[in-house]
Order: structure tokens, then sequence, then C-alpha cells
């Protein structure tokens, strides 16, 4: 049987380790290249306005009903995305955005293709485990 | 031999009820959500899949949260064998949530977001989401004075509580411009407080499970046992660090990615425990089969060992990378909330609303359909997943459209395998609610 003194230690400390660990994130550096401008950022709150995120991934996590975006910059043209931003799909409605919403979303993924690279097999897996990006 | 008394159980009962009314709604949006899937551009013009996959989720998530709460305030009323302190403020409490999550879902079908994925709700409603939990854990503490001399389960319903708490607040911490404007510290703060807030809600499940399963046996010797703690601490270790396996592809600082992955291994403890006492829980299993709540315990604990075996190999970087982004990932999460969570929340609600022999049947044929469908839904998913990451890495440059109409026959299984899963929860709540009106 663990004494009560024992268990309380265990907490307190597991609780105190998990607090630093909290600080150590929120306060770390960021480990952007490229910071995101105002147009980005507002880019940003539309993504969480229109809840792209129940189709559309980012870094993999997201919905599946759409494809990964955050490097769709980089694999397609600005006409393209804006296609879709514009019209949609047969099966992403029209959102009906205004030219300036859609330059703002579009700010947000040229943004977003800055800060990584998201497709699987381009990670460089290690014999330990672990893997990184390229 | 312990004895238990249900203590006027009006007020906790009323939290499982409105938590298996959010169980059919997420239940019927997501069915349509799964029908999107396998009709493309069905509900696009009238009901669509940003709409429909929150109310599906939130539904989903709600459940758990209500079902959870009224069984710790139900089970913590036995344990202390008298009534709750303050009870008018588990009827705030209750209403509080009950005001909030119909707000959402009502927000969600008018088009109106504003949080992430999971929360995706306007942040407004947080405030009363935390109001509410403030309220539980004001209740929690003067019923609960001391952890002295208390048995495991009162310490993983104080550590659920109390970080359940932190851990919501923290995921609300995008509100800070100078986080949100930052989407890798974004993320990652994010999903630290995702990963650590299913684990703070598992805590007040896994109690209340021990609780009932200490309930059935007729005695505490295994709450107050040397391995139920250090079973405990291992949970509670793995609640503050392994959350960092749901984000190995994101770019954030490297440590965070050691840490979970080193934490995560440490459940290969738990799963090899499973493996270790199999012979004797099925002799359990057959001793008490015929109670129904332990139907449902006994069902959840086949659901952990196959659960918890995906989720230690995706906790393995280099394997996540095939996993990560697929529909691996949703099997996985659909173990753990319909497998797990809600098989033990309904073993909790069979013993808190009175039963009689009526539904029997119907309950048994509910139970085999309900974990049949499960394992063809779970099984079809992870197929799905495997195909996805087949075709990432052997097609780098694939059309998604393309990719999606390859896994057209899996989702077509994976809706007929949901409408089934549909149909046996409701076999398997409908007596709940018949109980509740004799009762």
């Amino acid at each position: 049987m663990i004494s009560f003194r024992y268990k309380l230690f265990l907490l307190v400390t597991l609780s105190a380790a998990f607090l630093s660990y909290s600080a150590l994130l929120y306060f770390a550096d960021s480990k952007e290249t490229q910071p995101a401008n105002a147009l980005a950022q507002k880019g940003k709150m539309l993504w969480q306005q229109k809840n792209c995120t129940a189709c559309h991934q980012l870094y993999g996590l997201g919905g599946h009903l759409g494809p990964d975006l955050t490097n769709v910059y980089a694999t397609r043209t600005e006409e393209h995305i804006t296609t879709y931003l514009k019209y949609g799909s047969p099966v992403m409605p029209d959102y009906n955005l205004s030219a300036e919403e859609q330059t703002a979303l579009l700010e947000f993924l040229k943004y977003v293709n800055t800060t990584g690279v998201a497709h699987p097999a381009s990670f460089l897996k290690h014999t330990n485990g672990t893997i990184s990006q390229p | 031999m312990e004895q238990y008394h249900n203590h006027n159980t009006k007020h906790t009962a009323s939290f499982i009820i409105a938590g298996l009314f959010l169980l059919l709604a997420a239940l019927l949006f997501g069915l349509a959500a799964a029908s999107e899937y396998a009709f493309p551009g069905l509900w696009r013009n009238t009901f669509s899949f940003e709409k429909l996959r929150p109310l599906h989720v939130s539904s989903a998530v709600f459940w758990i949260i209500l079902a959870a709460m009224g069984s710790v305030l139900s089970f913590l009323q036995q344990h202390r064998e008298e009534k709750l302190k303050y009870g008018f403020l588990v009827k705030w409490q209750f209403f509080m949530f009950l005001f909030s999550f119909t707000a959402i879902l009502i927000s969600y079908c008018f088009g109106i977001f504003g949080g992430r994925e999971y929360w995706e709700f306007h942040p407004v409603f947080s405030v009363f989401i935390a109001a509410g939990w403030g309220i539980f854990m004001i209740v929690f503490l003067s019923n609960v004075k001391t952890l002295k001399q208390q048995p495991v389960y009162v310490w993983m319903w104080f550590t659920g509580v109390l970080f359940f708490l932190f851990t919501y607040i923290e995921s609300n911490l995008w509100l800070i411009p100078a986080l949100r404007n930052d989407l890798i510290k974004d993320m990652t703060v994010q999903w630290k407080s995702y990963g650590s807030m299913v684990g703070s809600w598992n805590m007040l499940i896994y109690g209340s499970s021990v609780f009932l399963m200490d309930k059935i046996a007729g005695n505490k010797k295994y709450s107050f046992s040397t391995i139920a703690f250090a079973l405990y601490f291992l949970g509670l270790f793995n609640l503050m660090f392994n959350w960092g396996h749901h984000i190995y592809t994101l770019p954030t600082q490297p440590y965070v990615k050691h840490i979970g992955y080193a934490v995560s291994m440490t459940e290969l403890f738990i799963f090899g425990r499973i493996i270790y006492l199999w012979r004797s829980s099925l002799s359990t299993a057959r001793k008490n089969f015929h109670i129904i709540p332990f139907k449902f315990l006994a069902a959840a604990d086949a659901w952990i060992f196959l659960t918890l075996g995906l989720a230690i190999a995706m906790s393995v970087p280099a394997l996540n990378v095939y996993m990560h982004g697929t529909h691996t990932v949703v099997a996985h999460t659909m173990g753990a909330t319909i497998g797990i969570n809600s098989m033990l929340l309904l073993a909790f609600a069979y013993d808190i609303i009175p039963q009689t022999n009526a539904f029997k049947k119907q309950i048994n044929r509910g139970y085999l359909l309900l974990n049949s469908s499960l394992a063809v839904f779970w099984l079809t998913l992870i197929i799905a997943g495997f195909i996805k990451s087949y075709r990432q890495f052997t097609e780098p440059q694939f059309a998604y459209g393309d990719m999606m109409k390859s896994l057209h026959p899996w989702f077509y299984v994976f809706f007929i395998s949901g409408c089934f899963l549909a149909a046996a929860f409701f076999m398997v709540i409908l007596p709940l609610f018949k109980g509740l009106k004799r009762g």
C-alpha cells in the first residue's frame, strides 16, 4: 500500500512538471521564419469562422472530405485556389466570399506554406523510430 | 460485502438522460455526415458538411461530458453514503450546460462558428462551459474534503475535474493574438490541450468504472491497492505528457515529439497487463455477464485492448507518418469514443437508472449488434486509411478526388455499418428511457 504522503508527493511533483512544461511551450521562441501579416491573420480568422477545418487539414489535422491545404500554395496556382474559393466544387459549397475575403484566405494559405512541409512521403525516417521535416 | 444505495438519483440521472438525447443527435448527424462520404455532394446545397461534422462531433463530446459528470455525481453520492451537499448548485450546473450545449448546436445550424476543430462554436459559449465546470468543481470539492484515505477512483475524479478546467481554458488561449498569429505555436498548444483534455474526461469515466467494478465485486480491495494507484499515476503521467503524438508532423519544438514518443511507450505496460490478465478477466466476465452494466464494462475492456494497440502503433513517429491524416486516426477516435467511452457510460447509465427484466432480450440483441457493427465500422476505417496512405506514398501527385473515388466501396460499408450501429444504440438506449419513466 502506497502511503498518502508519497501519493501526494507524486501528484504535486507531476503537476509542477506539467505546469513548467506548459509555460515552456507558451513562451518558447517561434519556429516560424516568416510571421503572419495582417491579411494572413484575417485569413486565419476566416478559416475558423467558415469552419474550413471540417473538411480540410493543416499538417494532417482536420477533416478528410477535402485535401490537406498546408502546401497547396506551392503546388497550385493562385488562380486555381481562387476558383475554388469563388465557386466551390461539386462537394464544396459556394460560400459567397467577397473578393477581400478570398484574398485574405489566399494570403493565409501562402503564409501556412512558409511554416513547413506536410506531405507524409517527404518526411525523413530515422532508425530510432523518429521522423523529421525534410 | 459492501452495500451501496442510489440516494436521490433524480438530479444526477438528468445528466445521463440529457446525455442520451445528445447521443441520439450525434448518431443522426453522424449518419448524415457519413452519407456525404458515400454520396459526395448530397448535402452540398442544403446542410453542408461544415455544419454536419461539428453537429455530430459536438453532440458526441457533449454526451460524453454530461454522462461523465452525471456518473461522477451519482457515484460520489453512493461513495459518501449520503445526499450530495449543495444540491441546488448541481441544478445550476445542469442548466448551464444544457443551455450552452443547446445554443451551440443551434448556432451550428445557422453556420455560426469561430472556434477550432472539435470546439468549433463561437468563443462566447466557452464562458458558460467554463462557468458550468467551475460549479461542478465547487460541488465536487465541497463533497470530497480530503484525498486522505480515499480510494483510487476519488483521486481519478479529482484530477479529472481539475485538469479538464485547466485544459479547457488552455484550449481557448488562441483568443490571445500573440499566440493565435503564430500558427505552429497555436497548433502545438491546441493539441496539447486536446490531448490532456481527453485524458481528463477519461479520468472521470475510468474512475467511475473502477467504482462500478468495486460495486459489482462487493468490496473495495482493488481501489486501495498499490497496482490501482500505480496505474492511476501512469495514466496521469500520460495525460500530462503523451499528447505530442498528435503532432509529430508539425514543425514544432523537437522535444515535444521526443517526450510524446517516450511517454506514449509507457502505455505498453498497460497493454501488457491486459494481455497478462486476459484469462482471469475472462473468468470474471463469465461469472458476471448476466449483469447488464458488467456486459458493457466487458465490451469496453475488449475495445480498450484494440484501441490501445492501435494508439501505441500510432505513437511511434515512423509508423505514425503512415497513419496520420488518414481514416486510421478516425478509426482510433471511434474506437475510443464509442468502444470505450460510450460502452462505459452505458454501463453507468444501466446502474443508475433502475431496470426490470422486461427488455433483457432487446438489450442483449442490441449489445451484440452494437459490438459487431462497431467492429465492421472500425475495420473499414482502418482499411480506408491504409489505402489512402498507400496512395500518398506511391503516387505523391495523386488527385484527391480520384483517391476519394477509389475509397467509395469502403465508404459504402462504413455508411451501412454506421446505420446498424445507430439502430443498435437505439435498441440499448430505449430501455433506459422506459426505465426512467417507470422509476
